[in-house]
């Protein structure tokens, strides 16, 4: 692979551009690997990468239903925070926010990571006490967190209108450390490193099967034929029900459509991302000047890719009472994607009743802040066959113990 | 967007008027229950990417709760039926088959 740098650009200009090598190979598939993760997006491709460089296994296939990044990576409005309230929460958002801040050079690829700062709006009293908690729990953990007043959050954001009527602000939750992430580039740089590695990245291949012998699994049906493997890592979101069914065994997953949308671009006017749960709404700027705005999940199970419209209009009625200035721009596009919700909000790394397959999913409305925390994980729990600590409270078998890890606040559905 | 017609007021409702309850035909488990028993009834769902059973109400209506079946993946509405129905109607099962003739059945 030759590496990116301002030398690179400089060596290309002069001779129009016509060494850029791809990004990544297309291979075909081998017969057999030492692990198959089965879906590339963040999360799966970010398990890969740490399976190579953390662990040394490089013996690896990353299978993918459609194009590589094009489900929820694609996705989503980009959100990177770790302010969460329960401490497993907070270690694995708060490694992959650290993670983050290296993540560039790491992959000598640039995800554009803009720690640009993140505000929590509280426009209720309720919600002025639950963050007010959060920080406390946050300082606890180390993450560095604090609570803001309402003249504070107008200062940061000129254009918020924090009056109300119906939605005063009364303060924030502000997080300094977070921000945003180009999201492609982060499922781009992964796939270039892992296919650097010598990792294959087959893309269009859909998973139409997991075989097993002896409650171990040996192998998958694809589209394209079978593949042999010692261990494999189920990294799907949405469809993660569906490959769960194949392997043998059920998850506590629900799959409903999140919706966000972008308008079209104007000039800077917000550098900081501002999200307000009881509207559920979201909204920060974009590089390109668009302003990325989230919206709520619907509450019935869709695999549609896309959501009901009158969650557009009731995610911007009320951003409009927000920031007015927004009243008057036009929207240019919208699309869902398919998250798949667990029932205390947290997501499930785990072992599962079939051998040597392992699960990462439920990561809900709020995977993208999580890849390369939730790959650092995965990659230690394939490697080891056992989690490690950041995974340890993660395993799915919390629902039948009670040991919930509530983040139904944290998680709530703004992201 | 979903148009649900309601089986007792006879509306043919569209989404904004209806609340979305979660899986239909749940087996409530309670005290004296397995955990596995109790966990399956508290987080384990269907899910299936097809054919799904639900619970809808009728909120900005009659306001009474009804039974639908549903396509998760196509959003196609197969019928409704009323809530104090243990188990779909036999004619919309053959319904579904008819236009599915994949599907697995409904339990």
């Amino acid at each position: 692979m030759k590496r990116y740098s301002v030398f690179a650009i400089a060596r290309e200009a002069m001779r129009y551009h016509s060494g850029w090598e791809r990004a990544w190979r297309s291979p075909e598939p081998k017969k057999a690997y030492d692990v198959v993760i089965v879906g590339a997006g963040g999360h799966g491709l970010a398990t890969a990468y740490y399976l190579g460089k953390n662990h040394g296994i490089r013996n690896v296939a990353i299978i993918e239903k459609g194009w590589l990044g094009g489900g929820n990576t694609g996705r989503n409005t980009t959100i990177i925070r770790s302010n969460y309230l329960q401490d497993p929460s907070a270690a694995i958002y708060d490694k992959a926010l650290q993670l983050y801040e290296g993540l560039s050079q790491d992959l000598n690829y640039n995800v554009m990571f803009s720690p640009r700062g993140l505000l929590m709006l509280a426009q209720t009293h309720h919600e002025v006490r639950g963050y007010q908690r959060t920080v406390h729990a946050n300082r606890l953990q180390g993450v560095a967190t604090e609570w803001i007043d309402a003249k504070r959050v107008k200062q940061l954001v000129p254009i918020m209108n924090i009056e109300g009527p119906r939605y005063p602000v009364l303060g924030a939750l502000y997080q300094e450390r977070g921000g945003t992430a180009r999201h492609d580039a982060v499922a781009w740089g992964y796939a270039r490193a892992c296919s650097d590695m010598g990792m294959d990245i087959i893309q269009n291949c859909e998973v139409t099967g997991v075989t097993s012998a002896n409650g171990v699994v040996t192998g998958i049906e694809t589209s394209k034929g079978s593949i042999a493997c010692k261990k494999l890592g189920i990294v799907v979101a949405g469809h993660s029900g569906q490959l769960a069914e194949m392997a043998g065994f059920r998850l506590p997953l629900e799959a409903v459509a999140l919706q966000a949308l972008v308008s079209e671009p104007i000039k800077p006017c917000i550098d900081v991302v501002v999200m307000a749960n009881t509207v559920h709404g979201y909204m920060s700027q974009s590089d390109k000047g668009e302003l990325v705005i989230g919206g709520g999940t619907d509450g019935f199970n869709n695999f549609t890719q896309r959501g009901s419209f009158q969650h557009i209009e009731e995610t911007l009625r009320a951003l409009i009472e927000t920031f007015p200035i927004i009243s008057r721009l036009k929207m240019l596009r919208q699309w869902g994607g398919i998250v798949d919700m667990t029932g205390d909000r947290s997501p499930i790394i785990s072992k599962t009743p079939l051998g040597n397959c392992f699960i990462d999913c439920g990561w809900g409305t709020g995977g993208f802040k999580a890849i390369p925390g939730s790959g650092w994980a995965m990659a230690e729990l394939v490697a080891k066959g056992e989690p490690g600590p950041l995974a340890a409270e993660f395993n799915m078998w919390r629902f039948k113990e009670g040991q919930f890890i509530d983040e139904s606040v944290a998680a709530g559905v703004a992201h | 967007m979903l148009i649900l017609e309601c089986p007792y007021c006879g509306v043919k409702a569209e989404e904004t008027e209806l609340s979305p309850g979660g899986e239909a035909h749940l087996k409530r488990f309670g005290p004296g229950s397995s955990p596995e028993e109790f966990e399956d009834y508290m987080f384990a769902r269907q899910n299936p990417k097809g054919v799904h059973f639900e619970r809808w109400r009728h909120s900005y209506g009659c306001g009474k709760w009804f039974l639908a079946a549903r396509c998760t993946a196509t959003l196609e509405v197969f019928g409704t039926y009323p809530a104090q129905s243990s188990e779909p109607p036999a004619e919309l099962v053959e319904k579904i088959k008819a236009k599915r003739p994949q599907w697995k059945g409904w339990k």
